[in-house]
């Protein structure tokens, strides 16, 4: 596996969240743009008010819906898991799926839904392989808590881990194309090494 | 605010029905400015027993108007910044040309001469207004129950005159339960003697079955939760049941007020004509998928729901949002928690102003 090889060693922050900033760059202006677990739309507002993206949500928490469309971002409430058999094919250049797919259901049939609705995908999740996380469940011998997963085991919204090397495996168990991938530790960008040192992977898919 | 009703009479109106009317009037209120770029116009539709007065406080009966809560400066509607047309609908009883009206052919009312209307008959004449008033495109089309019935319906008839429409607890279709309800209440008004055919004008009202159609109404506006928080079972002025079966409970007295009240200010025929139009009422015309039906529409849509609504269930909101998400239409979607039943787009409106105040300002940004 080869890592991209970063032109700068920092990002800056979109948000305040690094994956945000590459989400930001990867889109290409105008697009039409969906985005799964949108929380509160910040990322979609962010996107039609700087690159004039067609933005489009779907999220479960009725208050961030609420909010989401109080900023003017049009979000459908519902859930993922189902909520994207509704879409023709290829409606959208990009899906965007933030830190989101740990927290669903069935990730395959999401992965899946998603590269039918668009024609990309851009999946950001943290990475369970990071040495932190190893170290955790090694040093306590219980369900790992860190800065990237600092819930309780019982009141976790993540119902399945994965990390980098689990990523690309799905990806070829798809047969998908990974056209860019980045590593993130922090704001900095990870080149070596990625299943253990990053903290966030963002990756760019299509079929 | 005090507003007045204004009313506006074209030659005629070519019905669905095959019928026509001629003439015909509507009356309406409007409220806040039209802008320079007359692109700032919002069309608020009224539900089934409402008036085209909707806002501030209405000079002949001192009363605010049906969503005074949603329209005025810095509401959900803000007229500080848009223009907000309501007109009374077809087949009323309040203004605009209804059976209570005047047959010109015969000098009497019309009564049950009255043609059959549909809800696409209102929004017709809707348009007609909208014509009349100068007004090229509608930067919103809005409405609770009837009112979103209508708004889908233009947002479907005129794509070209309609930027956004917000339809809320309302369906693209009457479900058989909602037929049934409706049903029962033309005929209680029906099995009223004073009814005689729909000519009682200028005798005795049909007071009897109109009042026990309205309470039915209340009934599917309200929620088993709000029911029991407003009225449980406490007694009325008494402390033991009376047993004559004169009112007991608050809840009878509360349906036996508005009953009775709601025989003063609508017409037994109105009730008629305008539940069998919301009865008709199918987007789809009964062919093909409601997804092909919406095909026309180019509008940009908020659809609401409300959690205790039961008589316009989220899944009759949910339906239509799909068939939009099909055609890859711009929508947004909530159901908002409350506990108001049916009634909520009335009286819950905080969460409800908050969807609205930004679709609108993001909604208005775009279109200038």
């Amino acid at each position: 596996m080869t890592a991209v090889v970063a032109k700068q060693a920092f990002v800056r922050e979109l948000l305040g969240r690094s994956d945000y900033a590459i989400i930001g760059e990867i889109v290409s202006p105008g697009a039409r743009v969906l985005d799964l677990g949108c929380g509160e739309g910040e990322l979609l507002h962010w996107l039609a008010a700087n690159k004039n993206v067609d933005a489009r949500g779907v999220e479960i928490a009725g208050e961030k819906v609420r909010r989401a469309i109080a900023r003017g971002v049009s979000v459908f409430q519902g859930d993922i898991d189902e909520g994207l058999a509704d879409y023709p094919d290829h409606a959208f250049d990009y899906v965007i799926l933030s830190q989101t797919l740990q927290e669903t259901r069935q990730p395959r049939r999401v992965l899946r839904e998603m590269l039918r609705v668009g024609r990309r995908g851009i999946v950001a999740f943290p990475n369970f392989g990071h040495w932190r996380v190893r170290l955790s469940m090694l040093a306590s011998g219980r369900a790992p808590r860190t800065k990237l997963f600092p819930y309780q085991w019982y009141d976790s919204p993540n119902i399945h881990f994965l990390t980098v090397e689990d990523f690309e495996a799905l990806a070829a168990l798809e047969g998908l194309t990974v056209e860019r991938r980045y590593f993130l530790a922090g704001r900095r960008k990870v080149t070596l090494m990625p299943n253990l040192l990053a903290e966030v992977a963002v990756f760019l898919v299509s079929r | 605010m005090i507003v007045e009703a204004s009313v506006v009479r074209f030659d005629s109106i070519a019905l669905d029905s095959g019928a026509a009317l001629a003439p015909v009037d509507v009356a309406y209120e409007t409220y806040g400015q039209l802008n320079a770029a007359r692109n700032n116009a919002i069309l608020v539709l009224h539900a089934f027993s409402g008036d085209a007065h909707a806002a501030g406080i209405s000079p002949e009966t001192g009363k605010p108007g049906w969503w005074d809560n949603m329209i005025g400066p810095g509401k959900a509607f803000d007229t500080n910044k848009y223009f907000v047309i309501s007109s009374n609908v077809l087949g009323g009883c309040r203004g605009t040309t209804g059976p209570a009206s005047i047959n010109p052919a015969t000098g009497c009312p019309y009564g049950m001469s009255f043609p059959g209307i549909t809800i696409s008959d209102m929004v017709r004449l809707e348009k007609m207004l909208i014509d009349k008033l100068g007004i090229p495109r509608l930067l919103s089309v809005t409405g609770g129950s009837m009112g979103g019935m209508q708004a889908l319906e233009w947002a479907v008839a005129y794509p070209d005159r309609v930027v956004s429409a917000i339809p809320i607890a309302t369906t693209t279709r009457h479900s058989a339960q909602q037929i049934a309800f409706n049903e029962v209440g033309r005929q209680a008004i029906m099995a009223d003697p004073d009814w005689n055919g729909g000519d009682y004008y200028g005798k005795q009202l049909p007071g009897r079955g109109l009042a026990v159609a309205r309470m039915v109404g209340h009934i599917t506006y309200m929620s088993d939760d709000s029911m029991r928080e407003k009225f449980g079972r406490r007694l009325r002025g008494k402390e033991n049941f009376g047993f004559d079966f004169d009112v007991d409970f608050e809840v009878e007295s509360y349906l036996r007020y508005r009953g009775s009240q709601f025989v003063g200010r609508f017409d037994a025929n109105s009730y008629l004509y305008i539940t069998k139009a919301m009865d008709y009422f199918d987007l789809t015309n009964g062919q093909g998928s409601l997804a092909a039906a919406l095909a026309p529409a180019q509008a940009r849509f908020l659809v609401i729901s409300f959690s205790s609504d039961w008589l316009y269930p989220s899944y009759q909101s949910q339906e239509t949002v799909r068939a939009l998400r099909a055609r890859n239409c711009d929508v947004a979607y909530a159901e908002l928690p409350s506990n108001y039943g049916h009634d909520s787009f009335l009286v819950d409106v905080a969460e409800q102003t908050e969807l609205i105040r930004g679709f609108l300002a993001n909604t208005l940004e775009r279109a200038s």
